[in-house]
């Protein structure tokens, strides 16, 4: 696909389910510096746990907040150190690697502009870059690139945005054309789905209940024996969100967005999003279902690598999410809605192996309304330094079209080589 | 004015295909009636906007199509011979000058790779799905439509048997929901597509002349399932002599060969050589032979049967009440069959208007297509019909193949096996569009009142907008009506 992508039709890529974006603009002024340059931000939509990613291992307080939930660096699954406060989540060793070579930065306690706690107004401040939620339909990231002049005839698909995923994410909507590519693999029902529906069912209606019930029984037996769960079978099991399958479509996706943008004459800057962070029961930030999740992101970001090929050294990966999660682990081994969280960046273009953060403490009294991490540094400072010194995206576009009402947020320097 | 808003909800889910937007307030002051002013619409039932053939038409077309492939190929296969033996071949160029050339030569190496194009009956069966789907979709309510589905259900046909299966919902179906039972009877096991579909184009009377030249005969397929599926009912007050002898009346009911009728193949016809030429006697009444008549005189009088009346009612009450419908209720819907002459207008009216039909509880799952429809109903899109198509296959429901004659279950317990790829489907249709749109908006679009406090909580602690969308139509209260 990656070497095709200039005969690939509209309709091709229209077909397949990952959002990248296909640009019709490129980074002019890039360009004139005889770079080329790529970006691909992936939503985390459901509110990541960003110290159970990244995880003050530090903090004095750390242990006593999160007791048997907290990651260590003498646990069974030892944290990954990075600076000798933080570590990272030992499912991921591939952002690890990257951190050691200087290609991943952890911004920690970070957080967007929005202090609710809802997950549709979050993410419409995260991805709109408004202050404010349901302001506009158009993403920071698509204005961003109206900014950028065309320098090459509209129809190469390079001059376009890309979005990899059935929907392209709010980010890179907007003015500026974005194609979208649509993986063969639809994201699975996540975990998360069949079990807020089974919760509803026990509550309202015990036959669903018990006939999803048995349905999830035969699927973990089936997943348990190997037995295929393709689409051509004739009896057709529920997939169950079963990690492997979130593997696949997170590696899948993720892959193919990478392969758009490292082609020639590919699109440059892209977006996709992965749902299912949501952990309010069961969180498993150690071995458990969190873990298998940042196992797979892990996975999609080792992809992302490898299909960069040279492109590598001129990419920047921006993972965000809509909000953090309660400091303190809920009554059901969960966490629920809270504010600071991580934003995690990836690739070679890095002046990486860093943990970025002006670290608030975990006391009661340090904590955001005595209960989430309190955000210290604004999420749109990060982007607006990656979209300055990577795309060139100039400071009165930013502060006026990207991030209106930011001039008061200044762009973060130095985070490029 | 007292408005009813829960009343119009549970209306539009139960009789119709689910709400759209703003459906539920224009039904609220009177649901009742709103439910019964469907019947009245105009053309209600009827396709109109549609470029769709006859079954006959869609028939021969596919013939045609075969016949030219297969002209082709062995075209191909000459040519192909001649060239290996080191010769021109100009004779083919001969046979083919009188017939026009359809089908593009096969792409040589320096053309690019067509797309496979699309068989001509996979075309035709998307088209009548898409008409099908459409009309569900277009209805204000949709009563009229539901009856289409449950009459097409109840004499149903496969499209693994005949091209014509959509077109035979068109013609034999669709013109009687309102109508007589009587009419729909005749319509139905004379057309082309069951005459196919249970065998008895090819059944011969063992005395009639060609049964005796083709020392050949009787098929009971169609007319034992006429007794036991479609009038009479199963073990009720026929034996298997009634059934022999019924398929001996119907013998001579066929189609016209479409290889000698370029004109009319496929259609329906009478041969008197295939007919067994005799008196019938079944359920105690004689039926002297008068050729086709003899057939149309049998299922009249199939259908003023009480055992019919009281069997239809039965379906109809568990189609749209409950899998074991009150007495009560059976009894009234029969009762009103036969003193209206079967006038199914009148018996769906009784069936609207029984207070039974209003409880609140929500007893029946819908099924896989029916579901289908009302998610694109509560959020206005049309989706595309080849997808919509798989998934009502993949959930246990192809559309027009039913695995028997019996047709689709009408029973809850024969949908809950499929509620976990449900929701797969319900899935992907949320991932597709959900970020659009507001969860709780289409909750009051599509439920209104009906939502309970558990499912509007679901909704708003949904992580995402899709997975809100996912929750919402597979609320209990949306996959049930």
């Amino acid at each position: 696909m990656s070497a095709k992508l200039h005969s690939s039709t509209r309709r091709e890529l229209l077909l397949g389910t990952g959002v990248l974006f296909a640009w019709a603009f490129v980074p002019r002024m890039a360009r004139a510096e005889g770079r080329d340059p790529r970006f691909l931000t992936i939503v985390l939509r459901g509110a990541l746990d960003g110290l159970a990613a990244v995880a003050p291992v530090g903090d004095p307080d750390w242990i006593k907040l999160r007791g048997d939930n907290a990651l260590r660096l003498d646990g069974k699954a030892p944290a990954l150190p990075l600076d000798g406060f933080f570590a990272l989540n030992p499912a991921m060793p591939n952002v690890h690697r990257l951190y050691q070579d200087g290609q991943a930065t952890i911004v920690h306690a970070v957080a967007t502009s929005y202090r609710e706690r809802s997950h549709f107004d979050g993410q419409d401040v995260l991805e709109s870059g408004l202050p404010k939620p349901g302001a506009v339909d158009t993403g920071w990231l698509n204005r961003a690139l109206v900014g950028l002049a065309s320098d090459g005839p509209p129809s190469r698909p390079g001059r376009r945005a890309f979005a990899v995923g059935p929907v392209s994410p709010l980010v890179v909507r907007g003015a500026a054309p974005v194609l979208s590519w649509t993986p063969p693999r639809l994201p699975p029902v996540s975990d998360e789905t069949t079990m807020r529906l089974l919760d509803l069912y026990r509550h309202t209606d015990p036959t669903f209940a018990r006939a999803l019930e048995d349905r999830l029984g035969l699927a973990a037996i089936a997943r348990a024996g190997g037995m295929s769960n393709s689409p051509n079978d004739n009896t057709p099991a529920i997939q169950g969100g079963g990690i492997e399958q979130v593997r696949a479509y997170f590696g899948e996706a993720a892959g193919a967005a990478a392969r758009f943008l490292a082609a020639p004459e590919g699109p440059r800057i892209g977006a996709l999003a992965f749902d299912g962070w949501d952990t309010h029961v069961n969180e498993g930030a150690v071995g458990g279902r969190l873990a298998n999740l940042l196992g797979a992101l892990d996975g999609a970001i080792a992809a992302i690598k490898t299909n960069m090929g040279e492109a590598w050294g001129e990419t920047v990966v921006a993972l965000v999410t809509e909000f953090g999660r309660t400091a303190h682990v809920n009554g059901n081994e969960g966490t629920d809605h809270g504010t600071g969280t991580i934003a995690l960046l990836a690739g070679g273009a890095l002046k990486g192996g860093r943990v970025i953060a002006d670290w608030p403490g975990l006391k009661e009294s340090d904590l955001y309304e005595r209960r989430d991490l309190k955000p210290t540094i604004d999420l749109r400072t990060v982007l607006k330094g990656l979209l300055k010194d990577h795309l060139r995206v100039d400071d009165r576009a930013l502060a006026a079209d990207v991030f209106p009402g930011s001039e008061a947020v200044a762009p973060m320097a130095g985070l490029l080589t | 004015m007292t408005l009813d808003p829960k009343g119009a909800a549970l209306a539009l889910h139960r009789f119709g295909f689910g709400p759209k937007a703003g459906s539920i307030a224009a039904v609220a002051s009177d649901p009742l009636a709103a439910v019964l002013a469907d019947l009245e619409a105009p053309r209600a039932g009827q396709i109109t906007n549609s470029d769709l053939t006859s079954g006959g038409a869609e028939n021969r077309a596919v013939y045609e199509s075969n016949a030219e492939r297969l002209a082709q190929q062995k075209l191909e296969q000459k040519r192909k011979r001649a060239a290996e033996a080191g010769i021109d071949n100009p004779d083919a160029t001969a046979m083919m000058a009188d017939k026009p050339v359809t089908t593009p030569p096969v792409a040589g190496q320096d053309q690019p790779a067509q797309p496979k194009p699309v068989p001509l009956p996979r075309q035709i069966f998307l088209k009548e799905a898409r008409a099908r789907f459409d009309a569900a979709l277009d209805a204000e309510i949709g009563l009229v439509e539901r009856l289409v589905w449950f009459w097409s259900n109840h004499f149903c046909v496969s499209f693994d048997s005949t091209v014509m299966a959509g077109a035979y919902e068109r013609e034999a179906i669709r013109p009687y929901v309102l109508g007589r039972f009587a009419d729909m009877l005749l319509a139905a096991e004379s057309h082309p597509a069951m005459l196919l579909y249970l065998d008895n184009a090819s059944s011969i009377g063992p005395t009639s002349v060609a049964g005796i030249n083709r020392d050949r005969g009787l098929n009971e397929n169609l007319a034992r399932e006429i007794l036991e599926l479609h009038t009479l009912g199963v073990r009720t007050v026929y034996t298997q002599a009634d059934v022999t002898n019924f398929a001996k009346v119907i013998t001579g009911w066929t189609i016209l060969p479409t290889v000698d009728n370029p004109d009319h193949g496929g259609e329906f016809v009478f041969n008197r050589r295939l007919h067994e030429p005799a008196p019938q006697t079944l359920i105690g009444n004689t039926y002297p032979d008068t050729g086709v008549e003899q057939g149309r005189s049998v299922l009249a009088d199939l259908a003023h049967h009480p055992a019919t009346a009281r069997h239809v009612a039965t379906k109809l009450a568990r189609h749209f009440i409950a899998d074991d419908p009150p007495q009560r209720l059976v009894d009234e819907l029969t009762q009103r069959f036969l003193d209206t002459d079967g006038d199914l207008k009148e018996v769906t009216k009784a069936l609207v208007r029984a207070p039974e039909s209003w409880a609140p509880e929500q007893g029946k799952i819908k099924r896989p297509g029916e579901w289908l429809v009302a998610t694109r109903r509560a959020v206005g899109r049309q989706g595309a019909i080849d997808r919509l198509m798989r998934q009502q296959a993949l959930m246990g429901e192809p559309l027009w193949r039913p695995s028997a004659p019996k047709g689709f279950s009408d029973d809850n317990a024969a949908w809950l096996d499929g509620l976990a790829v449900r929701l797969e489907s319900a899935n992907t249709f949320a991932q597709a569009i959900g970020a659009d749109l507001d969860p709780q908006a289409v909750a009051d679009n599509a439920l209104g009142p009906l939502a309970t406090q558990e499912t509007r909580l679901t909704l708003a602690r949904a992580e995402s907008k899709p997975q809100a969308l996912a929750l919402l139509v597979m609320a209990p209260e949306f996959l049930r009506r």
